[in-house]
C-alpha cells in the first residue's frame, strides 16, 4: 500500500524498507495454476506422441516434427512446461533457500537456464519444421 | 532455570513437531512427492532438451542421444522421469480441484490420495507396455 491516501497508516521506515506485501504474489499463483491447466492436455499429447515414435528413425521424426500442429504443440508443451518448471523452482527457493542474495542467484539462474534452454528448443524444433 | 540445577542431562526436546514426531501420512506424504517430482521433472528437462536438439543437429548426434537414453544409465533415468510425470499429473489435477474447493474433508482427501497413487501406477504401466509394444 504505497498510495499518498495509504501512506500514513503505514510506518515511515517499514515502507522506506519495502517491508510488507509485494503485490505480485497472486499473479505468481495464478500463473502455476494456469500454465498447469495448459499442460494437462500436452502432456497427454506428449506422452502418446513419444510412445508412437520410440526406436523410429531420424528421418521419421523429422517428419513428424515437421507438420505445423506437431510443431505447435511441442513448442507449447516446451515453453509452458519450462514457464510452470521455474515457477515452481522459485517456490521451493522461496521455502528452502533463506540467504537473500542465495535465494536471488538460484532462482535467477534457474530462470535463466529455463529461458536458454527453451530458446535452444524451440529453434531445433523450428528448424527441423521449416524446410530449407 | 535456577542456576544450582545439576543432575542428568535431558535429551534435547524438538522445539514443535517435527519429523521425528509426526507419523507420514497420505497427505504430508504426497505433498512432498509432489514438490520433489516436480524438481526431478524440471531437471528432467534437460535430457529431453539433448534429444530435440540433438534431432535438429543431425543423424550422428541424434544417434548419440539414441544410444544413451537406451543404456543402462539412461533408461533407468528416462523411468524414473516417467513416473515423476504420471505421478506429478496425477497430484497435480488433485491441487487444481483443491484449488477449486473441491476435496477438503479427510475421508475425500485420503480416496483421492489413493487414487493419485493407483494412477500414477496404471499411467505408468500402461505407458511402458505401450511403449515396449512400439519398440
Amino acid at each position: 500500500m504505497t498510495t499518498s491516501k495509504d501512506a500514513p497508516l503505514r510506518n515511515p521506515l517499514a515502507r522506506a524498507r519495502g517491508l510488507g506485501s509485494a503485490r505480485s504474489g497472486f499473479q505468481h499463483w495464478r500463473t502455476l495454476r494456469v500454465t498447469a491447466l495448459a499442460l494437462i492436455p500436452l502432456t497427454i499429447w506428449f506422452v502418446i506422441a513419444v510412445i508412437a515414435h520410440l526406436g523410429a528413425p531420424l528421418p521419421e521424426l523429422r517428419a513428424w516434427i515437421g507438420h505445423p500442429i506437431n510443431a505447435a504443440l511441442f513448442i507449447l508443451f516446451i515453453a509452458i512446461g519450462l514457464h510452470h518448471g521455474a515457477h515452481g523452482m522459485t517456490e521451493v527457493y522461496e521455502d528452502y533457500i533463506h540467504g537473500h542474495h542465495a535465494k536471488l542467484i538460484a532462482d535467477l539462474a534457474t530462470k535463466g537456464a529455463a529461458l536458454f534452454l527453451g530458446a535452444a528448443m524451440i529453434v531445433s524444433v523450428l528448424e527441423i519444421a521449416i524446410p530449407g | 532455570m535456577s542456576a544450582s540445577e545439576a543432575g542428568p542431562q535431558k535429551r534435547p526436546r524438538p522445539l514443535s513437531p517435527h519429523l521425528q514426531i509426526y507419523r507420514p501420512e497420505i497427505s504430508s506424504v504426497l505433498s512432498v512427492f509432489h514438490r520433489g517430482t516436480g524438481m526431478v521433472l524440471t531437471l528432467g528437462t534437460l535430457l529431453l532438451g539433448w534429444w530435440v536438439i540433438a534431432a535438429a543437429v543431425g543423424p550422428d548426434a541424434y544417434e548419440t542421444a539414441q544410444r544413451f537414453l537406451g543404456s543402462w544409465l539412461g533408461l533407468p533415468m528416462l523411468f524414473g522421469w516417467s513416473v515423476a510425470l504420471f505421478y506429478h499429473l496425477c497430484s497435480g489435477i488433485r491441487h487444481l480441484l483443491w484449488d477449486a474447493g473441491w476435496g477438503y474433508d479427510l475421508a475425500t482427501m485420503q480416496k483421492t490420495g489413493y487414487a493419485v497413487l493407483i494412477g500414477t501406477g496404471v499411467l505408468t504401466l500402461l505407458a511402458w507396455i505401450a511403449g515396449l509394444v512400439a519398440w
